[in-house]
């Protein structure tokens, strides 16, 4: 029992908790982004998984790590464009167009890998990003490992949820994309265009999603393989229901939850004769648990989901 | 120019969307097939070679198509009333799981045909129950199903890996992990000799019939596609959403679940991880192709069935990735979203 609570006091725990967090840091900002524009993003796990192999087969075919992290980004918006073009100019089912999606950009990066990539025994590798230990702050005990050695990407993440809660919240466009999720026919009436601005929140947004699935092949493993994200852009977009559609609690979200999945994973050394499924089963459960304590009070976009036509009421 | 609701949808462009749809697919992927240097008619002559070319490989077909018509039957009861089922893949699977063990220690000795009847029963009330947790989250407390189901599919796979290295497990399998199998005598005979398909196939036929019948022919069916077209009208005019809403889900969850306890007792006897190659997924592509019609579903998992048998004898052939059928599979769904607009609107000037 000591042995479980001895984890908590850790620095590999909570530089482990930064580490988990980092792809679904990005995967819930872009899903946010869609959200608050009013485009519900189910394409979210097949565009990490695009994102994952884009950016590692980059790197592989010899390009440096940001171009693979650019490349990664690249396709995870135009997987955006796609999701886009589907449910705002045509109006057709998020929730259908989504799942689509995902279906699509999963099959299509196992196609491409498989086509390009010479499988063996074990999946080829490729250096990924290393822990960026930053002079003198890295030194400080205990919060030094935490904060100030963590990989390029994961800092990128944290400045990513800063310029979005910015953007947001104190800038001309982010009020432009926060009406429109809101109220279109308002937009509208501004002389804005909502339609271009749902396409460009959604494009953005996914962009976003892909460098998350990015991380995952350059800096938390360094191959790509089928199934990898699992579940992880579901798990996102349940976050940004438990952060009330807010950048700076979704950063929470996302805390808390590699929180509970870096300490179950220790966890599962110290305690025995528990079976190792029941901790994995663990973060998915919580998901849900979160979705129901905040379902009553949740904020959502008035308008998200809702297609916008027009000169249409 | 600008789009109008057609008041009513002629029959044959509703015929010929999801031909258009699966069309405009084959042509998108023939690209894909081109950049591994294969002709994409060489590649689709062997597919169409490696689903239909031997008696084996029609009955392959046949047998691949039994639980996607199920589990497309089942998305599509729920897509109806837009209750988001994403969890046809769980389903399956707490149908498949609930079959072994009552097909291994409880109801084996039984007569058979009371055993199997009663283990199709036991596969499709664990699949509704399944379901009614999320839809009874969305009906009490508002939480959107489309994530909880999501999330409970994979909740469900780690349960039965939980299970087959556990009190499932098979003894005889040498460590392999693999659940106990059904009773010998509970297993589903054999449609035709020699071959794998069995008489799930015409349950799964009779099913898309008795789900045609319940939509189309009983006051509950009524229900049910009125709280799908409009909520609101249909709670004024007196619909129970929250019951019609719930038995769908049961309904719905149910077929997901038969198609588990099919599949356990008609083909490989016991369940692994690996039994589903994502079947709940597929039947969202089936139930889509189909525009959400019992007989739509039957045509659309043989077709669905067609490729995925058929890319498997392309790629011992040709050499292409069998991975090209789940980008078919996918594209098809956005080109049929796409073919849908065409038959609900028209174009006006």
């Amino acid at each position: 029992m000591m042995e479980a609570f001895d984890i908590l006091t850790t620095a590999s725990l909570w530089a482990a908790v930064l580490r988990i967090a980092t792809p679904l840091i990005f995967g819930v900002l872009g899903a946010l982004l869609c959200e608050r524009a009013g485009v519900l993003n189910l394409g979210i796990e097949g565009i990490m998984t695009m994102g994952a192999m884009v950016g590692w087969l980059t790197v592989f075919l010899g390009a440096d790590l940001w171009t693979g992290l650019a490349v990664a980004a690249l396709s995870g918006a135009l997987m955006g464009l796609l999701h886009a073009f589907l449910t705002v100019p045509l109006a057709l089912s998020q929730h259908v167009s989504g799942l689509g999606i995902t279906l699509f950009a999963s099959s299509l990066s196992y196609y491409l890998y498989r086509l390009i990539v010479e499988v063996g025994d074990l999946p080829p590798t490729i250096a990924p990003f290393r822990p960026l230990a930053i002079p003198f702050l890295s030194d400080i005990p205990f919060l030094g490992p935490v904060l100030f050695a963590q990989t390029a990407p994961t800092y990128l993440a944290l400045a990513a949820v800063a310029v979005l809660a910015y953007v947001l919240n104190r800038t001309p466009v982010g009020l432009a994309i926060r009406m429109t999720g809101e109220n279109p026919h308002a937009v509208e009436a501004q002389g804005l265009d909502p339609i271009a601005i749902r396409i460009g929140a959604v494009v953005a947004g996914s962009a976003l999603m892909a460098v998350g699935g990015a991380f995952l092949t350059m800096a938390a493993f360094n191959s790509f393989f089928p199934q990898m994200v699992q579940g992880r852009g579901w798990i996102c977009i349940a976050l940004v229901v438990f952060a009330s559609w807010r950048p700076g609690k979704a950063l929470l979200g996302a805390l808390l939850f590699a929180f509970f999945d870096a300490y179950q994973l220790r966890l599962q050394n110290v305690v025995e004769d528990v079976p190792y499924q029941l901790f994995l089963m663990a973060p998915y459960l919580l998901s849900i648990l979160a979705l129901i304590l905040v379902a009553r009070r949740a904020q959502v976009p008035e308008a998200l989901m809702a297609p916008y036509r027009r000169g249409e009421r | 120019m600008r789009l109008e609701r057609r008041a009513h949808v002629p029959l044959g462009l509703a015929a010929i969307a999801p031909l258009a749809a699966i069309a405009a697919a084959m042509v998108l992927a023939a690209g894909l097939i081109a950049m591994a240097g294969v002709s994409p008619l060489t590649a689709y002559g062997e597919m169409l070679r490696g689903a239909f070319g031997s008696r084996l490989s029609v009955t392959e077909t046949l047998t691949r198509a039994t639980p996607l018509i199920l589990t497309g039957l089942a998305a599509a009861v729920a897509f109806r009333s837009r209750l988001w089922n994403i969890g046809g893949e769980g389903q399956f699977y707490v149908g498949a799981l609930v079959t072994a063990w009552a097909g291994h220690f409880l109801l084996a000795g039984l007569p058979p045909v009371i055993g199997m009847a009663l283990l199709m029963a036991g596969g499709m009330a664990a699949g509704a129950a399944l379901l009614a947790g999320p839809a009874f989250l969305r009906l009490r407390f508002g939480v959107d199903e489309v994530v909880t189901t999501l999330l409970l599919n994979f909740v469900v796979i780690l349960f039965v890996g939980l299970m087959i290295e556990g009190p499932l497990r098979d003894p005889l399998a040498f460590g392999w992990p693999q659940s106990v199998p059904v009773d010998g005598a509970l297993r589903l005979p054999d449609l035709v000799p020699r071959s794998r398909l069995h008489v799930g196939f015409v349950v799964a036929i009779a099913a898309a019939g008795v789900v045609w019948l319940i939509l189309a022919r009983t006051v509950f069916g009524a229900e049910a596609r009125a709280a799908g077209f409009n909520a609101r009208a249909a709670a004024f005019a007196g619909v129970s959403l929250p019951r019609t809403i719930m038995g769908v889900a049961l309904l719905s969850g149910a077929l997901a679940g038969l198609a588990g306890a099919i599949e356990v007792m008609g083909v490989t006897g016991n369940v692994t991880t690996t039994l589903s190659p994502g079947f709940g997924y597929s039947g969202i592509v089936v139930a889509m192709l189909a525009a959400l019609h019992p007989a739509g579903v039957v045509a659309a998992a043989l077709f669905v069935a067609t490729i995925f048998v058929g890319a498997d004898g392309m790629a011992r052939a040709t050499g292409v990735p069998s991975f090209i059928a789940d980008v078919i599979m996918a594209m098809s769904l956005l080109t049929m979203l796409v073919a849908l607009l065409f038959t609900t609107y028209r174009i006006r000037r």
